[in-house]
């Protein structure tokens, strides 16, 4: 028991989520010591901060000669080229000089990030949820922590052996057995109509992508059923409904928030995601892909794809193209990220999300 | 409704759960059976006697560690210390402000933060593909994880500890010293390792900034490519022979193992950290 009730809230021993504030500090509570090294930490606490501004400050600036040749072309073009930078001449486009032939349309790369974010999405969310339940719901107490360990599994995976895995074993996998099954939906949907390729493309690249995005999306789904009131579900029980509807009833609606605040996070990773794409996309150049099982790009990825030849560019305006392809990565993710911490802090009041890879 | 109905909808539902729990559960068992599979043949002390220039995975080895090693030097102490501020004296507009700055931070894409270290560090500030370079790119992803998990070890800490130290007298700091931090420090533990873990998993960041080299590692911190364990996953993955492939498996191999390694002391130290929690006075 305490004795301040102010401070009976912060002291609750269960549950993995941080309860309260401590009480706010007042100047008069400080030595000249503590006051001194609250300037100390407060520059540490800055860093984070002060980066942030750094590295959006930079790719803006570096994006500025690329957005004015390109205009906004650079948002609707499907031609994204950095000319011919074996010659000298040079070609002038809205006062910037860039190589001859240079054409920077990112369209199909702004396209490819989407398309293939959403896809893993919709995939993930009910898969991450279902998985979630059973696990909470149904697995014995004793086997839950272990049975755990597959979601820490997938989150510690490295996302070049997602790749090496997408190339080697899933993609082929797939284009033998699920693509031509999937393909026959062709008759309907137009996106699926055509040839399902090998295996390196948009379709194989979002399930890479819905593997990766699970963990971050259970993680926080967990966290939240665990907070449900046991009452709550006992009462339905109790009331003859069975353990579907109470889910469906109870836990549910009271978790939806929060999982949608979890699905914006790991649609923000998805977008973000580089090198697992790079990998089994077929990196399609100045193109959109034919259907959903040919090979197409993302900006993330072809920054890192084509930041090599970039940095030839002797006028620099390839390496500000890959900025510029970076800003609009940059302020998606950004907003996508944001929006969920805003929802789950308004739902959850102090609920941690889980920040980097929802180890 | 009738009850077999609802009965029959009950076992749907509940078995489309379970097989979303094995779709989860199968591809991690499978990716960790085709690492297996593929570094089968080249696993031998060969791989740690030799560098990357001969099959094997000496100086990937050693650069992974090295890149470690930085990235708990830099971002510990600044994670760490940012976090005791906003747990404990940050006022609480500032401590928003802050908070906001590290989210989005650890919200910015990898691949935007090893671009923008190529332009400043490797560029600007002519530190060129450096283990300074990496280990700065790799920090700055890693940092909010840090100053995260040591702001929530010590807000878990009962504030009845912070008013007996102010009721003692004591200076805040001593408070923090004596009081605060000891059963917050196996959490803050478990938070370094598994921010090691999520570092020596990254590629993007670091393809621009540390470079590859297929020697061992030098010390220099600057103008000095170092090799690591990812990218020859990266770089063999896209290679056509089958040693090619045995070797990126087993780096991938390495690198999974480290991850895991670091994600099991984490939990051992945050098993520790909860019952050192919940010895404490409410």
């Amino acid at each position: 028991m305490s004795f301040f009730p102010a401070a009976q809230g912060t002291g609750r021993r269960a549950g993995p989520l941080p309860i309260g504030r401590p009480v706010p500090l007042r100047d008069a509570d400080l030595t000249r010591r503590d006051r001194l090294a609250r300037w100390g930490l407060l520059l540490a606490a800055a860093i984070p901060t002060a980066m942030l501004l750094l590295i959006a400050a930079l790719m803006v600036a570096q994006s500025v000669p690329a957005f004015r040749y390109a205009g906004w072309g650079f948002f609707t073009g499907r031609v994204f080229s950095f000319g011919n930078l074996y010659v000298t001449k040079l070609q002038v486009q809205n006062g910037v000089p860039a190589p001859h032939g240079a054409t920077y349309g990112a369209f199909t790369f702004i396209f490819g990030t989407l398309v293939s974010s959403v896809i893993a999405l919709l995939v993930a969310l009910p898969l991450a949820v279902g998985a979630v339940l059973a696990l909470t719901e149904r697995v014995p107490t004793r086997l839950q922590s272990t049975v755990s360990i597959f979601f820490e599994l997938l989150a510690g995976i490295p996302s070049v052996v997602y790749g090496f895995w997408g190339i080697l074993v899933l993609g082929p996998l797939l284009a033998a057995h699920l693509y031509p099954v999937l393909g026959r939906l062709g008759a309907l949907v137009p996106f699926f109509r055509g040839s399902v390729g090998y295996g390196e493309g948009l379709l194989t690249a979002s399930l890479i992508l819905t593997l990766m995005i699970v963990p971050i999306i259970a993680t926080t789904t967990r966290e939240l059923v665990r907070g449900v009131p046991i009452l709550a579900k006992e009462g339905a029980l109790a009331l003859g409904m069975t353990r579907y509807e109470t889910a469906r009833v109870v836990t549910l609606p009271y978790v939806r928030r929060g999982i949608w605040a979890a699905a914006l996070l790991g649609w923000a990773r998805a977008l973000g995601e580089t090198m697992a794409v790079l990998l089994v996309s077929g990196n399609l150049l100045n193109g959109l892909p034919a259907n959903i099982f040919s090979p197409f790009s993302t900006m993330a990825a072809t920054i890192v794809a084509m930041l090599d030849s970039a940095l030839t560019d002797a006028t620099g305006m390839a390496v500000h193209a890959l900025a510029a392809l970076g800003v609009v990565l940059l302020v998606i993710t950004v907003a996508t990220n944001l929006l969920g911490r805003l929802i789950i802090r308004r739902v959850a009041g102090g609920a941690v999300l889980p920040v980097g890879r929802g180890i | 409704m009738r009850p077999a109905l609802r009965a029959g909808r009950d076992l749907g539902f509940w078995a489309l759960c379970f097989l979303a729990l094995a779709v989860v559960v199968a591809p991690s068992l499978a990716m960790v059976g085709t690492l297996l599979q593929q570094a089968g043949p080249a696993l031998s002390l060969h791989l740690l006697t030799a560098t990357t220039a001969n099959n094997g995975l000496q100086n990937a080895v050693l650069g992974s560690l090295l890149i470690m090693l930085g990235v708990l030097l830099v971002a510990g102490p600044i994670g760490v210390l940012g976090g005791i501020y906003l747990a404990e004296f940050a006022p609480t507009g500032r401590a928003w402000l802050l908070r906001l700055g590290y989210e989005t931070l650890a919200g910015v894409p990898s691949i935007v933060i090893g671009f923008v270290g190529y332009v400043l560090l490797a560029q600007e500030l002519h530190w060129g593909f450096s283990l300074l370079s990496g280990i700065m790119a790799l920090s700055a992803i890693v940092l909010p994880y840090v100053v995260k998990t040591t702001e929530v070890a010590l807000l878990q800490v009962p504030s009845t500890l912070r008013d007996a130290g102010m009721a003692l007298g004591l200076s805040r700091l001593t408070t923090l010293r004596r009081a605060l931090l000891p059963p917050a420090v196996p959490a803050i533990a478990s938070g370094l390792v598994l921010a090691l873990a999520i570092a020596v998993g990254e590629t993007a960041p670091l393809l621009y900034t540390l470079g590859f080299s297929d020697q061992d590692p030098s010390l220099s911190l600057f103008q000095h490519p170092i090799g690591y364990l990812t990218y020859v996953v990266y770089l063999n993955a896209t290679l056509p022979t089958r040693l090619e492939h045995e070797v990126a498996g087993a780096a991938g191999l390495a690198t999974l193992l480290l991850i895991l390694a670091l994600i099991g002391v984490g939990r051992l130290a945050s098993r520790r950290a909860a019952r050192f929690r919940a010895q404490l006075p409410t």
